[in-house]
Formats: structure tokens, sequence, C-alpha cells
């Protein structure tokens, strides 16, 4: 496929490690996906980002420690790209009890304070605002800090997002909307959902910074991502949108009936990986090296699986922590309430 | 001191940021208007527009920015003008505030409040007059309080605002401008225990917020006939202090709940079912619920104040049921 890079990748010696990060993501969404086929993950539900990897990396690139986010359900790859553990991700989804949230959470409502992850979330859009809180705070105590909320195009439909990016846009706030941008929503084509398909355009009507960016190349994402999120370090929010492809379909069970295979043959051929690989390739490296990287990925997330399934289940008891505060009132379990209310004389 | 519920909300505002520079109020007309019910008033000349947030009418976002600020670190203060308004945010509140500590494994919580106000009064109409505790009751997560009275409205948002989990504050439209002769250095009781207003030996009511006057004033005309009723203010519905009405309902063994919201699955509801449960062997009568009818408010006066129990309802219920 065809591109016009403006940073142009052969000058570029980092492309190696970015094309590490994104064969990690979607080695972990293959592995991720054999799991829940095997029926050994918790969710009913599993959404996959193969084909976004470039979203994930090229804007992450441009974080860094103590930057906080959100993502939407499709959130594994910006995860991992923050520096997530892929064992303690992979046994959360399976809703084990060394996962990130010790299995209450699962593959959409993962998250880790230490690494700045306020959450993934199963309500589309339900994430966005609390960037605007993190970053409200950001902002009074002038750390520096940014606040990103990621989401898809499905979310682009959401009033919550014009209200969060209105907000932003008032205050001044270091904030960026990164709309991931697979073209799907479910299985309604972003063109079957609005008229409006230049999404930035609707950022910059509220005064943020906003670009769209092709998600083939991935150094591409990245000049992107440092140009937002100087401005909104600056105190300029911005929103980026990144153009790409959702490779399969909306949960890991779904064949995509709703579009044709050409649409599909066509749209994988966005592939970021591909794309990164065959650049390193004209960098002068070697497939031989690429696949003994390829190697080392697929045992790192290999093991995934092993420590998912070899992690306990959690607890019956821990099902009533956490409800709130430890220490505080906690509600009464329903099977010892009855036995107590039924035990009269 | 003469304080009105207001000025006691107000006070509980001042004292708790001059304390803790870590809380912020948010919402529409907090800061330059003062509050639509005047409650903020005069807050942003001391504390600066930094601290009194107003932001756009927006209440989902408002709710959500809160819910972010309080993940990283602050204590805001979020409100909304009316309770109504609830519908609006039930995402971010029920959604993510309520179930954001359990769904991450108790890695983090939201301590926030939630300042709001409800009921009937100001022949406000359907959409300005509801009571909605219910679907902040129903909700597991948030904590409730619903002051009642001067004391409370002080006591009960300091405490509010020192609580690890999101907090739920609904106060009452019609007790705005009420005043009682308080002194707020009285050490509060513990949150989330009920307090007994009033021992009687025939029939226990339990109640909150504006009810609770209703069913003193009921108490005072039915002690005139020789009934005495004990009264019971929940002043929080979560956590709910159950403890404190099984010991006035066993040796009574006559128990009515009284509450302005609309009576099916209401709250009155839950405490009903639970009186019923839990005291059954104790309970000479049907525990009834004095609630508000199963209608939209009018915004005529009189079906306004017709669709909410008074304390006519109230003392004549009580008779029935000593009778």
């Amino acid at each position: 496929m065809n591109k016009d890079s403006p940073v142009g990748l052969q000058s570029n010696t980092n492309l190696l490690s970015y094309y590490r990060e994104m064969q990690r993501i979607r080695t972990f969404e293959d592995r991720v996906g054999e799991l829940y086929l095997r029926g050994e993950s918790a969710g009913s539900m599993l959404h996959l980002s193969i084909g976004e990897e470039s979203a994930a990396v090229g804007f992450c690139n441009a974080m860094t420690d103590g930057d906080t986010f959100t993502t939407h359900h499709r959130g594994h790859g910006i995860f991992l790209a923050r520096g997530a553990d892929p064992n303690r991700m992979m046994a959360e989804i399976g809703g084990k009890e060394d996962g990130y949230c010790r299995g209450k959470g699962g593959s959409m409502q993962i998250a880790d304070m230490g690494l700045g992850h306020l959450g993934a979330n199963a309500i589309v859009g339900g994430g966005i605002p609390a960037v605007v809180g993190a970053a409200l705070v950001a902002k009074r105590r002038g750390n520096g800090k940014i606040s990103v909320a990621f989401f898809g195009d499905g979310a682009m439909q959401q009033g919550i997002l014009y209200e969060s990016m209105n907000m932003a846009a008032l205050w001044d706030l270091p904030v960026v909307f990164v709309c991931i941008n697979n073209q799907w929503g479910m299985g309604t084509r972003i063109d079957q959902a609005t008229k409006a398909t230049k999404l930035h355009e609707r950022a910059a009507a509220f005064g943020l910074n906003a670009e769209t960016v092709n998600g083939l190349d991935v150094m591409d994402v990245i000049a992107a991502a440092d140009r937002i999120v100087e401005g909104a370090r600056a105190g300029t929010p911005g929103f980026l949108a990144v153009d790409c492809f959702r490779f399969y379909g909306h949960g890991r069970k779904d064949k995509s009936p709703y579009r044709t295979e050409e649409e599909e043959t066509v749209g994988r051929q966005k592939d970021p990986v591909k794309f990164a690989r065959e650049a390193l390739i004209a960098q002068g490296h070697d497939e031989a090296e690429l696949d003994a990287l390829d190697k080392e990925i697929t045992e790192e997330m290999d093991a995934t699986i092993d420590f998912t399934i070899a992690s306990p289940e959690p607890a019956l008891d821990t099902m009533f922590q956490d409800v709130y505060a430890p220490g505080q009132p906690v509600p009464e379990p329903v099977r010892s309430r009855i036995e107590r209310v039924l035990a009269r004389e | 001191m003469k304080l009105a519920y207001r000025d006691a909300l107000r006070q509980a505002l001042i004292d708790a940021m001059r304390e803790d520079p870590d809380i912020f109020a948010i919402g529409e007309e907090v800061g330059r208007y003062g509050g639509a019910y005047g409650v903020t008033k005069g807050l942003i000349e001391e504390f600066g527009a930094e601290r009194l947030v107003d932001t756009p009418i927006s209440e989902p976002a408002i709710v959500g920015a809160a819910v972010g600020a309080a993940m990283a670190g602050m204590r805001p203060v979020a409100e909304l003008m009316y309770v109504d308004f609830v519908g609006m945010t039930m995402d971010q509140l029920c959604n993510q505030a309520a179930k954001i500590r359990y769904m991450f494994g108790g890695q983090i919580g939201v301590p926030m409040v939630l300042r709001t106000q409800g009921g009937i009064g100001r022949s406000a109409g359907a959409q300005h007059s509801q009571s909605l505790e219910a679907y902040v009751m129903h909700t597991p997560g948030l904590r409730l309080a619903m002051p009642g009275t001067v004391y409370d409205a002080y006591h009960l948002l300091r405490q509010a605002l020192k609580q690890p989990d999101p907090v739920v504050f609904i106060e009452h439209k019609g007790l705005y401008a009420m005043s009682e002769e308080v002194d707020l250095s009285v050490p509060p009781p513990e949150w989330g225990k009920a307090v007994v207003r009033r021992e009687g030996r025939d029939i226990v009511m339990v109640t909150y917020s504006r009810q609770i006057h209703y069913a003193m004033q009921a108490a005072e005309e039915l002690a005139a006939e020789g009934i005495e009723a004990t009264v019971i203010d929940l002043r929080t519905l979560n956590p709910l202090d159950f403890d404190t009405i099984r010991a006035a309902v066993e040796p009574i063994g006559k128990a009515m709940v009284i509450s302005e919201a609309a009576m099916t699955a209401g709250v009155a509801a839950e405490l009903a079912a639970r009186i019923t449960e839990e005291c059954f062997d104790f309970l000479e009568d049907p525990v009834v619920r004095v609630a508000g009818e199963d209608i939209p408010i009018s915004v005529s006066v009189e079906l306004e104040k017709g669709s909410v129990p008074g304390p006519a309802l109230v003392a004549q219920t009580a008779r029935e049921l000593v009778a």
C-alpha cells in the first residue's frame, strides 16, 4: 500500500522497537483470542485490536510516567503500549486472582493506577469525561502531566464526548482525545453512523488542536502524537483520529457477515505491523533477525496463557470486598441474611 | 444559635474547604451565581474560581469530571442543580463512580460528593420536584445522605466530605429557608447512624429528609390524643442503620415508613420489606408505607401538595394502626 510519510521510516532507528511493541500487541491479541475460544477466558465478550497497533504504540510513545488515560472496550493494545504486564493482563481477562483487578474487571474494566490507567470501559464513551477531571487536577498541581481518553469511532456519536471536549477547551486543560477510527462500530460502518466523517473537524470546532492521521505507518502516528501532546502539555487540548481498520469481527466470535470479503481484503491491506516489517527490511534488517524477534514475542505471549491457567480463581469471599473502602459498613450477604431472618423461634 | 438549612450547608462547605485544600465545587452556577438555591453564595470570593468551578450545562460531564478528579487525588463536590437531572448522569454515577473501586479490584476509590436537591414545595413541576433517592439506594457502591435538620445539613455534609467512597447528598428544596436553633459544636452521631427524634410507646415512624418534620408534627398532634409515637430519622439511607429501627419496632410491634418518593419500588418499600422480614414475630399489623403517589408531580400547588404525604395523612394512618 502506498503511503506518503512526512517523517520517513528509513531514517528512523527506533522503528525496530516500535515494530516489536506492535508485534507484541498483535501476538497478545492472538493469544487472548485463543484463550477465549478454549473457554479459559471469563468474559463472554472479547474485543481485539488487531489492525490498530500503530494507534496504541504511536500515541503512547508521546506519553510519559505520571500521564493518565482511560480506554474503551478495545483497549488491550493501549495498555500494553503503556507498559502493562501481559501476564497480569491475560490473567485479568481470564477472571483470575493474579489479574490486575483480581478477576473483577476483565477485558473491558481493566485498570492499573501504577501505570496511570484510570480504566477501560464497557460503556461507549463512558471513560471520556474522567480525563477532564484528571487533567483539571494535573493543571491545578502544575505537574506537566496530560490525561488521554482513547476511544473508537463509535464514541464519536456519543454526547458525552462533546461535553468533555467543550470543557477541556474552555478550561485549557492538558487533555488529548484519541479516536481510534477502525471504521466499524460493531456492525455499523462509520458512514452508516454519521454524515460528518471528517472526525477531527468536530474537535476543531470546539477549539482543540485536531488532526487525522493514517495509521498505516506508526511513524506518522508518532509524529502527529508528538505535535498534539506538545500542545496539550502547554494547555491546548488536542484531538487525534487515527485511521485504521478492524481486521476481525466486533467480538472474537463475530464473523462480520455485515461486510464483504472484498471490503475485508482491502481493509487489511492497511496493516501497520506488516508495513513496519517491510520498512525494516528496506532499512537493511534481515528476515532471520525479525523472525527471531517474533519468536521471542511468541514465547512471551504463549507464557501468558500458562500463567493464566495456573492462576487461582479468586476466593468466593472476595466477592464482598471493595464495594466500599476497607473498614466501611458492608452489605450483608443475601444467603446469611435469609438464614438469619428464617431462624425464628 | 439560629441557623438556616441553606446557611448550615454553606458553612459546612466553607469549613471543609478551609480544612482540606483538595476540596473543590464543580457544577452549574456554583461560583459567580452562588448556586441556584444560594448554598455556595459568596464562596467564590474566599476560594476563587479554581475551587468553585462554574461549568457549562453538561451534567454527565460534570459528574464524569468529578469522577476523574477524585481518582486523580482531589475531593470534588459536584453539584446537580436538581435531582431530577440525575437521569442525565446515570452512566457516570452508577456505571462509573459507583463501581470503580470494585471493578478495579480495590485499587482506587472515588471520594466525591454529589450534592443535589429534590422534593416538592416550590410548584416546580414534574421535572424539578421528584424524590429519586431509590435510584441511588438501588446502586451498590454509592452512599446516600438525606439531611432533614439544620444540624444534619452541616454535620452530614462535613462527614460526607470525609468518606472514602462516593456520596450522593440529597438536600430538600423545601428546607433551605428553614431555621432551627442549633449548636454545631455538639459532636455529631457516627456517620451512618439513625437518630431517634422522639420516643413513644404506641407506634414507630421511620422516615428521613423533610418528612421528619411532618412526622414530628403528626406525633405532637397524636400526643394530644394520648398516642405516643417514636420517630426515627434515618439521616443516611446508605449506610442504613437497621439496628435502630429494629430496636424501636420490636417492643412496639407497629411501624410505618414515611417517604415523599413515589411508593412503588421505593425506599419505603425496601424499608417496609426489611421491617417485615426482620421483625415479623413482633409485628401486630402490616408495616404501612405512607409515601408519594405513583404519579408525576403537578405544577398546581394543590395537586403538588396532594401528591406526597403531609402531617394529616401521617397522623391518620397512625391513628388507624394504633386503634
